[in-house]
């Protein structure tokens, strides 16, 4: 709460006090270490900045003290907190080496340094690879499924498994989750159940949000996983007022924020980043850079490094991870919603990984990127195998056991299919609810309006599908 | 004389001009004393603020809310909102504050208050700069409870702004954006005439279970001043007011234009001998329309008047729907007195904006047809 002493600046070490600020101009020649030390540029920037600025770092504007001297050659301007420079330059953004990519695992799914190891006990590791690996199949049938008619539209996550996987492990079950739409396998990993995720595709009368959107636009209020909408970015503000509404509480809760590359160039993601960081809210910021917004590569949807450059841009903590290492996923998310909640400030992991499938149903990704790229991805670099070699490595799984759960997770999802087809649409009078928490006379009447007509035309509606 | 008056008057702006330069007559220095004198001193000739096209008619002290206090409608406003704080003892600068500059983060912000149960109530500076958060709005709020099967909803959110002409406003801090949120189901729209109304109104917004824009009606924040009640009542949303009774024509309109028709409905009793039915609206989405009908059904015609352009407007929702509702009642066509189709002007602010004279000539016209 404000009026007391503010934890966050008193926690971090200096580096990332510093690096927060910083970040901008040392990114400028050098590599950013986001972790110990300011290294080889920390005595310079010291040094050019004084312990003035470093006082400085750890007040509010409003609780500064001025002490105006015709003296004083230093700035004044309630702008910024730094020094004045004689020399014209320009900082240079730094895209040719840009924030370095944490990871855990190389390629092969070995542990490179041990002290990242995370340590987690098999039965948790167990959960990360099934979770991963029944959505996948959950993915291939329901793909399918659209394919044939079956439900209108599809998204798959392949590729991206170990992002959603990695950080929903890392979280409280009652964290609050605002998705963008790739985010299926966070609903999975807090077993959301394979009937509702197939009532949601096929809109039946099982479908806790009855009916009324496309498919996978998931929701679970028992879940924390607020329903998805399909206006991009728009959840990121939202997820923010949310967490300053945790913070309000004292309910030692995050908010997790999940958005695509592409999601990141809308003005709610800059404003939601913004309001974030200035009204110190404890929530992650998980950006998904999978390589395309549908068919816009990331070379056309920005010029700077990435997204994560842009956190310290807004005063924001930021990482860059390797998306298809779950360990990686799991630590930097770990790490980010134990000090968000701490210190009431917001973090931003950016997760690189790669979007395996199309866009969409209604995306033929053939049509702007090659088959050999798409290859090299699933066949050498994906969280799925990658965490297969690893749990082998220990012992943890062979292919005895590979073979008997693709068996059972095809079963599971094929059972659960079978059902939701069979199952009815819910009933008409579900258009006209909820749009209100109570009906207006007005919808009432047009309510009434409708079933007047279906009762004459009905032959010509297909209500035998819907419950009466 | 008086254009005497006036070329003297000239003369003399022109003779500091010359002598010490334009800066030191900006700065009124070495000018002869009391130039700058009322408008009046130049006559007919020179321009001068134009007076209210407006008088606002109090309403009598409300006796059923306990202790009034006189307020104006910012007061009003005031006053609901620390009734509205109040209920939460849990004080602090965290919940009154200030955001970044951004109404589409303004509005997302509040929203995923609202989604965790909390109240947010936000504040966008003029209804003019809504539309930054016109998605968030239509595509979001409006749409939280039904998307979601009601699994998750922001109807503790109310977002409130100032609307309306306010006399020197020009096209971004005059506008009255009621229709483009008229056209989207899920949110309220409701717009009060007055300090008692405000309050009452506000407070009803405040704790509606869906999500509410309370338009504030800016030139009548300190131009309005009634006898509000100290402690927190409410006035039903959804519900439009009869200020007047009358039976030969319903004049319905909201804001600030209800004391437009008011002394319309005046003009009309001393003029034309012709009762007017006045209605303030009150709530624009979702509308009474049983009680507008109501009252075309008793009188045969109907005459609305917003500020906002013709084309479009909110009186063409309600002229439709009468229409459907009460045409064996209608004596003349609907008529609607509005802005015209144009931004809205500064310096021509008195030709744009739908006057007592307008409204009395298009009744006028009703009643001769």
């Amino acid at each position: 709460m404000k009026g007391q002493p503010r934890s966050r600046r008193g926690e971090g070490r200096i580096s990332e006090g510093w690096s927060a600020k910083m970040a901008v101009a040392a990114a400028a020649a050098r590599v950013w270490r986001p972790s110990r030390g300011l290294g080889r540029a920390g005595l310079p920037l010291l040094r050019l900045l004084g312990a003035r600025g470093l006082a400085r770092s750890h007040t509010h504007r409003w609780q500064q003290q001025r002490h105006f001297s015709s003296l004083d050659d230093k700035p004044q301007f309630p702008g910024a907190s730094a020094e004045f420079i004689d020399k014209l330059e320009f900082i240079q953004p730094n895209v040719i080496s840009g924030i370095p990519i944490y990871r855990v695992m190389d390629r092969q799914g070995q542990i490179i340094n041990p002290s990242e190891d995370p340590h987690l006990p098999q039965e948790k590791v167990l959960k990360f690879y099934k979770s991963m690996t029944l959505l996948n199949t959950m993915d291939r049938i329901l793909y399918e499924s659209q394919r044939q008619g079956r439900i209108s539209f599809y998204m798959t996550n392949y590729g991206e498994e170990g992002t959603h996987v990695g950080s929903a492990a890392a979280l409280d079950d009652t964290d609050l989750v605002f998705g963008q739409y790739r985010e299926a396998g966070v609903l999975m990993y807090r077993d959301y159940p394979l009937e509702l995720f197939m009532a949601q595709c096929y809109g039946n009368v099982s479908d806790l949000g009855k009916g009324r959107q496309m498919p996978v636009h998931y929701g679970c209020r028992e879940r924390h996983f607020v329903t998805i909408s399909s206006p991009l970015a728009t959840q990121i503000p939202q997820a923010v007022g949310a967490a300053y509404a945790a913070k309000r509480a004292n309910a030692n809760r995050v908010v997790i924020c999940y958005f695509g590359e592409g999601a990141a160039s809308e003005g709610d993601a800059h404003a939601g980043f913004n309001f974030a960081a200035t009204l110190e809210c404890p929530i992650i910021f998980f950006c998904r850079n999978n390589g395309y917004a549908i068919s816009t590569p990331t070379s056309e949807q920005y010029r700077g490094d990435g997204i994560a450059a842009r956190g310290p841009g807004y005063g924001i903590l930021s990482i860059r991870v390797d998306g298809n290492d779950v360990f990686a996923v799991y630590n930097a998310t770990k790490e980010a919603r134990r000090r968000a909640v701490a210190e009431n400030q917001p973090f931003l992991i950016e997760a690189m990984t790669y979007r395996i499938g199309h866009h969409s149903t209604s995306d033929d990704s053939s049509a702007y990127r090659s088959v050999d790229e798409v290859n090299y991805w699933d066949k050498q670099d994906h969280p799925i195998s990658r965490l297969r070699h690893h749990l082998q490595s220990r012992g943890w799984w062979d292919d005895e056991q590979e073979k008997a759960w693709r068996k059972q997770s095809r079963k599971k999802v094929m059972e659960a299919f079978e059902q939701a087809e069979r199952k009815l649409k819910p009933n008409p009078n579900l258009i006209f609810s909820d749009v209100y928490q109570e009906m207006p006379a007005q919808l009432r009447k047009q309510q009434e309006s409708l079933a007047r007509h279906l009762q004459t035309y009905g032959e010509h509606y297909p209500l035998d599908h819907f419950e009466k | 004389m008086a254009a005497v008056a006036a070329s003297a008057g000239w003369l003399l702006r022109l003779r500091a001009a010359g002598a010490d330069g334009p800066w030191r007559r900006l700065c009124g220095a070495g000018l002869p004393r009391g130039f700058l004198q009322s408008a009046s001193a130049y006559g007919a000739a020179a321009q001068r603020r134009q007076v209210a096209h407006f008088t606002f008619q109090p309403d009598p002290e409300p006796v059923e809310y306990g202790q009034t206090q006189k307020m104006n409608l910012f007061q009003a406003v005031t006053s609901a909102l620390d009734n509205s704080l109040a209920k939460d003892p849990t004080a602090g600068k965290d919940r009154v504050f200030n955001t970044p500059l951004c109404e589409q983060g303004i509005v997302g912000f509040g929203i995923g208050i609202a989604v965790t149960g909390a109240t947010a109530i936000a504040e966008i500076q003029f209804a003019d700069y809504i539309f930054p958060a016109f998605d968030q709005i239509v595509n979001e709020a409006a749409k939280y409870r039904y998307r979601s099967g009601d699994l998750f909803n922001c109807g503790s959110l109310t977002i409130r702004s100032p609307w309306g002409c306010v006399g020197h406003g020009a096209l971004y801090h005059s506008q009255s954006p009621e229709a483009f949120f008229a056209h989207c189901p899920g949110i309220k729209v409701v717009v009060p005439r007055s300090p008692f109304q405000a309050k009452g109104l506000l407070l009803s917004c405040i704790e509606d279970k869906n999500p509410c824009i309370f338009f504030e009606p800016k030139i009548l924040y300190r131009a309005a001043v009634e006898q509000v009640p100290v402690e927190p009542y409410n006035i039903p949303l959804s519900q439009a007011e009869v200020i007047r009774e009358g039976s030969d024509v319903t004049l319905v309109a909201w804001g600030t234009q209800v004391h437009v028709i008011r002394e319309v409905a005046a003009m009309a009793q001393e003029k034309l001998g012709v009762s007017c039915e006045v209605i303030d609206l009150r709530t624009i989405l979702p509308w009474d329309v049983d009680t507008v009908c109501k009252s075309v059904i008793k009188t045969g015609r109907l005459l609305v008047s917003h500020e906002a352009p013709l084309t479009g407007g909110f009186a063409s929702e309600i002229s439709s729907t009468v229409q459907e509702e009460c045409f064996l009642n209608l004596e003349a066509p609907i008529s609607r007195v509005c802005g015209y189709d144009t931004p809205f002007p500064h310096i021509f602010e008195p030709f744009y904006i739908p006057d007592k004279w307008k409204c009395y000539d298009a009744l006028r016209k009703m009643i001769n047809y």
